[in-house]
């Protein structure tokens, strides 16, 4: 085998040029594969990115009525949604792909939150458990976040995100400041962000009109001071932390099948969904994928292109060096080492080819990313298919040119020199 | 008999059609072990088709060879290739070395066929080599070598698997006449070690080396006249 290694490598540099020519088909196909394929991961990580953020694995899911989030200020509380148990959390809990669950109230502000004379026109509050920061992958800019004891002791603290604090305190640091949500005082003990900040990469207008998100911002009340200003018995959503990206979907659905369990509504257009931000994301994905199938099939054909070039220069190589075969098969070389030696210089010759293909893969993908301003990912395991597919053509299309290289008569073979 | 010949034909083409050609016509031949043989003919007469078939490298029409009792004839692809490998070296007129490779590593080529490890091999070229009188050429390419030193690769190649036999076609037909006395030097020290060697040549000159020698002629072979004899 390294002998034949050995042998097939000093073929090619003894042919460097011609081996190059011949590898060139190769290198082609494989580049525009390695191109398109790095192309295509990278925009399906942009997008994936831009909608769920990058590692929250937060899963929002609310109370729907058919297709919009149901609004507790116009409609009142539902018939048949109670208020979410801690069984049932837990229940939601025990779930394999679930890290952390954490109930919270919400209403839109409708101009009943006021600082001084200052009026808030659009956002949400919310009633939040301790661990919804946590849960929801919010850590605190300034100040503080709830503690249990505030919950226990009904304190009337609240904590604002960015979006507030621009908007009520033009970025002045609030802590210690009261506003008053519905007529309730609340005293701010924190500003919250999200911890992993994302900014949406938008390069045309559908972007912009997929990724662009409501910025209003929130006032998040501790969920026992809820009843103080709402109601008591107001169903709550849930905000559930995946284990993993990938576990997004699978514990956003269960979960939600679990909480309709649960409910019995008159009206049967209630149910919880969740907003799942990453089958919407990979729903954008395929699409992007099958657009882009059709480039790698056209790839491919450049491909088999090559392949048969490869096989037709082996067949030159098979009778230049006819005499060499008739020496080596008169010395006692077996068939089968014949045969071995030129499948294993067409799968080097390939081989290397695919190497080159993948480094100019990756050179195309940079490139065309600084042209088009298109986010690129090198996908590794799509370079090592390559490289092993490259081999295999080599293999494939060696057959014909070893096989009459191993059946040559000796004797013939030699005459010819 | 090491190599035993019996009533052999070969005819090419169709046997019998207007095309064919009868290249050996009631070939008989022994040889025994250690002899020193030399078969001389002018062209076309069939001394290259006779060694083809000495050298199991092509079946005679009719007939049978025993090689060392086997019945070549009934040998598979497989087993003619080990025969070739193990007993049989080649020396050919026109040397046959890959220009790629040093001379180590031309003489080695049988031994890697034989799966020898490299270390062996390397190590057992090299005693071939050393036995040629080219020890100090090891690391050369045969474009670096005169045609006696190639001549002597080829040689060394032969014998580096130590065959029972040494075919040679021609040996010094590419050579001048001092490295072809040269050759005919190393040959008689193999011989005198025990190979048997067979050669073909149309040189009486050359043949002259060989304790045994034959004519062929239009096929047939006839007994020829002994090395001294050629001599005088």
């Amino acid at each position: 085998m390294f002998e034949n290694l050995r042998l097939a490598f000093r073929g090619i540099w003894t042919h460097k040029l011609r081996s190059f020519l011949t590898m060139l088909g190769i290198i082609i196909g494989i580049a525009a594969i390695i191109a398109i394929v790095s192309t295509i991961e990278g925009t399906n990580q942009q997008i994936k990115e831009n909608l769920i953020g990058s590692g929250s694995n937060a899963v929002d899911i609310a109370i729907f009525q058919g297709e919009w989030e149901y609004e507790f200020e116009w409609s009142g509380i539902p018939e048949g949604v109670s208020v979410i148990s801690d069984e049932t959390i837990k229940e939601i809990k025990d779930l394999k792909e679930v890290k952390n669950v954490s109930r919270y109230n919400k209403r839109n502000v409708f101009g009943n939150v006021f600082y001084k004379d200052k009026n808030l026109t659009t956002g949400f509050i919310k009633g939040v458990e301790p661990d919804y920061f946590e849960t929801a992958n919010f850590s605190a800019l300034k100040g503080r976040l709830f503690t249990k004891d505030d919950e226990k002791k009904f304190r009337r603290v609240c904590v604002v995100d960015e979006s507030i604090m621009e908007e009520l305190f033009n970025n002045e640091n609030p802590i210690g400041e009261i506003i008053e949500v519905d007529d309730t005082p609340y005293t701010i003990v924190g500003v919250v962000a999200s911890r992993s900040t994302f900014e949406p990469v938008i390069n045309t207008i559908e972007d912009y009109a997929l990724y662009h998100q409501d910025d209003s911002g929130t006032i998040y009340i501790p969920h026992a001071d809820w009843a103080i200003s709402y109601c008591f018995d107001e169903p709550e959503n849930i905000m559930v932390q995946a284990k993993s990206t990938d576990d997004m979907t699978a514990a956003g659905k269960k979960a939600t099948d679990i909480l309709n369990k649960k409910i019995h509504p008159e009206d049967e257009t209630l149910e919880y969904k969740s907003k799942d931000l990453l089958e919407q994301a990979m729903k954008l994905q395929q699409l992007t994928k099958s657009t882009n199938s059709m480039l790698i099939w056209i790839a491919a054909i450049s491909l088999l292109v090559g392949g048969i070039g490869v096989m037709n220069i082996m067949l030159v190589s098979v009778t230049e060096r006819t005499s060499e075969i008739g020496l080596k098969k008169a010395i006692g070389a077996r068939k089968s080492k014949v045969m071995w030696q030129f499948l294993t210089e067409a799968a080097v010759l390939t081989s290397l080819g695919g190497f080159l293909g993948v480094a100019s893969g990756i050179g195309l993908a940079r490139i065309i990313s600084i042209v088009a301003g298109t986010p690129v990912a090198i996908s590794w395991p799509a370079a090592i298919v390559a490289v092993i597919f490259s081999t295999v053509i080599g293999v494939v299309f060696g057959i014909i040119p070893s096989h009459q290289a191993a059946n040559l008569n000796p004797i013939d073979a030699l005459r010819s020199n | 008999m090491i190599v035993k010949l019996d009533n052999i034909f070969k005819t090419y083409g169709e046997s019998g059609s207007e095309i064919s050609v009868p290249a050996l016509n009631d070939v008989s031949l022994s040889v025994a072990q250690g002899e020193y043989v030399a078969i001389m003919g002018p062209s076309g007469s069939g001394k290259s088709t006779l060694m083809n078939v000495i050298g199991c490298l092509d079946k005679p029409s009719s007939g049978s060879y025993f090689f060392e009792n086997q019945d070549v004839l009934k040998l598979k692809d497989k087993q003619l290739s080990d025969l070739r490998l193990h007993s049989i070296g080649f020396v050919f007129q026109s040397f046959y070395l890959m220009n790629e490779e040093t001379a180590l590593e031309n003489v080695a080529l049988p031994l890697s066929y034989a799966g020898v490890p490299k270390k062996e091999r390397e190590k057992r070229a090299a005693e071939a080599l050393t036995k040629v009188g080219l020890a100090e050429r090891i690391k050369f390419r045969p474009d670096q070598l005169s045609g006696g030193q190639k001549q002597r690769v080829a040689i060394a190649r032969a014998i580096v698997n130590n065959p029972r036999v040494l075919l040679a076609d021609e040996p010094t037909g590419a050579l001048d006449q001092k490295s072809g006395a040269a050759i005919m030097e190393l040959f008689q020290k193999l011989n005198d070690e025990g190979t048997t060697i067979i050669m073909i040549t149309h040189d009486s000159n050359i043949a002259s080396h060989a304790k045994k020698s034959y004519l062929i002629v239009d096929g047939k072979l006839l007994e020829g006249p002994s090395g001294q004899e050629v001599d005088e």
